[in-house]
């Protein structure tokens, strides 16, 4: 089921302003790999050119190619709603639907898309993601609630069941702890590292010490200054990063010089 | 600043204003002693607030200074202002509410003017017509008036957008008798100017209606937060099902709110509905056909075109204000209900 | 249970939504390019200097010169009522009723806006009139040098004067609701940095709100001006009309105004008559549309000047 990505040239384009410049990086299947570096630097853009979802901005294209198991997602017959069903992507704020009971939420990818599911079916999908998210004893006597009632770090896990309920490939996250507290933080880490044994996970994190404990590979990158477009700086193992990168940027970054 | 100002105690101010009203009511009644006129209310509470706001200003000054002289002059225009709007409101409503008790029976709702000369009659065409009017321009504003909100928000970029969006606009300026005109020239074309149809004067109320539901609607849209359309994008849902069936569910509270209202207004027009739809003494169940009589026209007609026994005319007449204004304040008070309840529970 | 859903259903969705919605905002220029050019088709005959009409003897423009005068004339006084009374109850809600009831005050002067305005016309003869005749009455005896305040005195008290009262009222739930918008979106720090020097709460006021919400409140102001212009039952029921222009505020013999006069003759009207008012409605229509696009036209230079 997991995929690997491949990343070739991309640059990234809102309008004629270049955003990301030139990001060539390759992700194996069933591993974390983080994107960390400062505010600005492109990394939320550059995840969502994994997903096409910065389209959704009127004006916004990209350069290069991105690879899914060999197949370009940018190709000129492929449509992004396409690949939007295939890779799924979890986001900073959780956003359940505020219309949509528990159950309802985990099925949205299924619902939303008109597309039918039998009965037993769905109840096997809605246990079988709540259970992979951690959230199924907590919620599996109200399921017919509104999804809107959780706490944080619950509503949370609530959107990492729907994304992952329509099986994707790869499953992408944008910052998905940084407006919750420490203790659901720590669930979702750990939630991350279960995961990772079935998808391809890419996350963007602004906490340093996150990607350190549960990347596998990180991928640093960086801006010139305002205006400029975001870099790739330095990719490796997690460890190497942290301990002994190569570039001195890098070191600069990890070490808290700037940031 | 050397003078230290007196602290007026708390309850000096409302005294004040009482022993004032207490100066203009005797000073109101003294003047008319001899005969029996009835108490002049308003001329002594409009007179007590001058006189509370000349001695308060007065004290003020004396006590704490001019500074807060003029800020105490200032609250009581204030307030008075706030008064004064009050005044006709209650004026208003309980002038309604007691003359139009006289014939608010069951007659008057179940019966028409057909044959009906002087006493008894009722305005049951004017209301059926009226409903019916109502629903047709209902029937056309609002999906016209939603999808124009959804193109506007979800939809337009660019030139067509901006026209459409200053279009409306101007269609909000749109005065009601011109309106009527304009349904009137339309259907004149077709039909020659001796036309009156209830369907007529439902278009008339359309152009007035679409604008307003575009409106709420474009409001209630745009405040659904973006991160639930970029939830469904990424579950690959595409943008037509996302509006469908996410923005519109979440918005839908509002989206009542804004038609029920938009009715309301609608509902009190008089000035096309007399120009295109006329006036009748019976019951017309036919939008197509003919002259249908609505509830506004009813209650300018009853009282414009008395006839003999003038009062059982204005009785009427105040009676179907009443009906007109019940059904207004149901539709008002309905859309504030459905907004309390209905609002989807975000998270806390 | 991935899904590789065919793409053309899809598509096809997508394609069809956005083109009615578009088709949508189409019929909204459409409608109204409909009204503008119905409007001038059927006023066309009238406009004909050598036309023959009944109700205008000395052709269109000396018909409707008198009404433009006695439209602007009771929106005028309507909008010198209503402006201080709005600014006194939107100051009064958002800067001196206790938070806690503010907004249901607010819904009460709202309930003003729902009233019919048939109601208003009936109110206005029934209650209104009769209340403020003696009030005229005292006007003139005392003040009757002063040309407004010439007589004779109506003695029904349906005057221009009462109907700028009533038009006034009408106009002041919108006014008053923007007026308070207006004031509550004065930045709170320019609030506090004048509180903070000691100055009291009307000082305040006149140092950070008022200065603040002066464009707001012009525009506020036409587009009371823009509603008070176009109302017709209110003005067509209180009224006692003649095509007269005269400042005289208070006496039987009143300047009409367009919408009261359309609505009054059109049941009745035939021929070139009908071509007549609808003439007078176009120039109404001109008259709306030019006071709400310089409100628009306030509005969004003060939006420029203010965004940050």
């Amino acid at each position: 089921m997991a995929k690997r990505i491949e990343l070739k040239n991309v640059s990234v384009f809102y309008g004629d302003f270049r955003a990301v410049d030139d990001v060539t990086l390759n992700i194996e299947p069933r591993t974390v790999t983080a994107f960390i570096g400062p505010s600005g630097c492109g990394k939320s853009t550059l995840i969502r050119t994994l997903n096409r979802m910065h389209e959704v901005i009127p004006g916004a294209h990209v350069d290069g190619k991105v690879l899914m198991d060999g197949r370009n997602l940018y190709g000129p017959d492929v449509d992004p709603v396409d690949v939007r069903r295939q890779v799924g992507m979890v986001f900073q704020r959780p956003n359940p639907f505020p219309t949509m009971s528990i159950r309802d939420n985990v099925l949205a990818g299924y619902k939303l898309n008109n597309a039918r599911v039998a009965k037993s079916d769905a109840d096997d999908v809605v246990e079988k993601s709540l259970k992979r998210a951690n959230l199924w004893k907590e919620v599996k006597d109200r399921l017919d609630k509104p999804g809107g009632g959780l706490s944080g770090g619950q509503q949370q896990r609530l959107c990492i069941a729907r994304a992952i309920a329509v099986e994707p490939e790869v499953l992408l996250m944008d910052e998905p702890t940084s407006a919750l507290d420490p203790i659901s933080t720590l669930a979702i880490e750990d939630l991350v590292s279960e995961l990772k044994q079935e998808y391809t996970i890419v996350i963007v994190t602004h906490n340093m010490q996150q990607a350190g404990r549960i990347s596998d590979k990180t991928a640093f990158f960086n801006i010139d200054g305002a205006g400029e477009p975001g870099k790739l700086i330095e990719f490796d193992d997690t460890a190497t990063i942290f301990a002994n990168p190569t570039k001195k940027m890098t070191e600069d970054y990890i070490s808290g010089r700037f940031g | 600043m050397a003078r230290t100002s007196i602290r007026l105690n708390r309850w000096f101010l409302p005294l004040l204003a009482l022993a004032s009203c207490g100066i203009s009511s005797i000073a109101v009644t003294i003047p008319v002693t001899p005969t029996s006129a009835p108490f002049n209310f308003l001329g002594a509470i409009a007179l007590g607030a001058v006189i509370y706001a000349i001695l308060s200003f007065l004290i003020t000054l004396i006590a704490q200074g001019p500074r807060v002289a003029k800020d105490r002059m200032m609250t009581t225009l204030v307030l008075v202002a706030f008064a004064i709007a009050v005044v006709p409101l209650v004026s208003l409503i309980s002038t309604v509410v007691t003359l139009g008790l006289a014939r608010f029976d069951r007659e008057f709702l179940t019966s028409s003017m057909r044959n009906v000369v002087g006493q008894g009659g009722g305005a049951l065409h004017a209301i059926i017509g009226t409903l019916e009017i109502t629903s047709i321009a209902a029937m056309i504003s609002i999906p016209i008036g939603l999808l124009t909100a959804i193109y506007l928000v979800e939809y337009g970029r660019g030139r067509l957008a901006r026209a459409v969006t200053a279009l409306v606009d101007v269609m909000t300026g749109i005065p009601s008798i011109v309106a009527g005109l304009f349904a009137f020239a339309v259907f004149a074309l077709f039909f020659g100017p001796g036309i009156r149809m209830g369907f007529a004067g439902a278009v008339a109320l359309s152009v007035l209606m679409i604008p307003v539901v575009v409106r709420s609607s474009e409001e209630m849209l745009r405040i659904v937060p973006s991160e639930l359309r970029e939830a469904s994008y990424a579950l690959g849902v595409p943008k037509w099902l996302t509006v469908l069936k996410v923005v519109l569910p979440t918005a839908v509270a509002g989206l009542v709110t804004g038609i029920m209202i938009s009715i309301a207004r609608v509902i009190g027009e008089t000035a096309p509905l007399l120009i295109v739809a006329g006036f009748t003494q019976s019951m017309n169940y036919n939008p197509f056909n003919e002259r249908m009589m609505t509830l506004p026209v009813f209650v300018y007609f009853s009282y414009s075109s008395q006839g003999t026994d003038t009062q059982a005319y204005l009785d009427r007449a105040w009676a179907g204000a009443l009906t007109l204004i019940v059904i207004v304040m149901v539709l008002n008070l309905g859309a504030r209900l459905v907004s309390r309840i209905a609002r989807p529970h975000t998270s806390r | 249970m991935a899904n590789a859903r065919s793409q053309v259903p899809k598509k096809r969705g997508d394609v069809v939504f956005s083109g009615l919605v578009t088709a949508s905002g189409i019929a909204i220029l459409v409608t109204l390019s409909a009204v503008a050019i119905f409007l001038v088709v059927e006023s066309l005959p009238a406009f004909n200097p050598t036309a023959d009409i009944g109700n205008a003897p000395d052709g269109f423009w000396a018909y409707v010169t008198p009404l433009v005068f006695g439209t602007l004339l009771a929106a005028v006084l309507a909008l010198i009522f209503a402006t201080p009374l709005a600014i006194g109850i939107g100051l009064f809600i958002s800067h001196y009723a206790p938070r806690r009831i503010a907004s249901s005050l607010g819904y009460v002067v709202d309930l003003l806006a729902a009233i019919p305005s048939v109601v208003y016309g009936l109110w206005g003869i029934q209650v209104l009139a009769p209340t403020v005749q003696p009030i005229y009455q005292w006007l003139n005896e005392n003040l009757g040098w002063f040309p407004p305040f010439a007589g004779p005195v109506s003695g029904t008290g349906r005057t221009i004067l009462t109907v700028s009262f009533v038009l006034a009222i009408m106009i002041l739930p919108i006014m008053s609701a923007l007026a308070r918008e207006i004031f509550l979106q004065t930045p709170k720090l320019n609030e506090e940095a004048a509180l903070a020097l000691g100055a009291t709460r009307w000082e305040m006021i006149q140092l950070s709100v008022l200065p603040f919400a002066r464009s707001g409140l012009l525009s506020s102001a036409m587009l009371g001006l823009g509603r008070a212009v176009g109302e017709t039952m209110a003005v067509a029921m209180v009224l006692s009309p003649a095509a007269v222009i005269t400042f005289a505020l208070i006496t039987p013999t009143n300047p009409s105004t367009i919408a009261s006069t359309i609505a009054l003759d059109f049941p009745e009207a035939a021929g070139l008559n009908v071509n007549a008012l609808i003439a007078a409605g176009l120039v109404l229509f001109v008259i709306t549309m030019a006071v709400n696009i310089t409100a628009r036209g306030i509005i969004t230079r003060h939006a420029r000047k203010v965004a940050f």
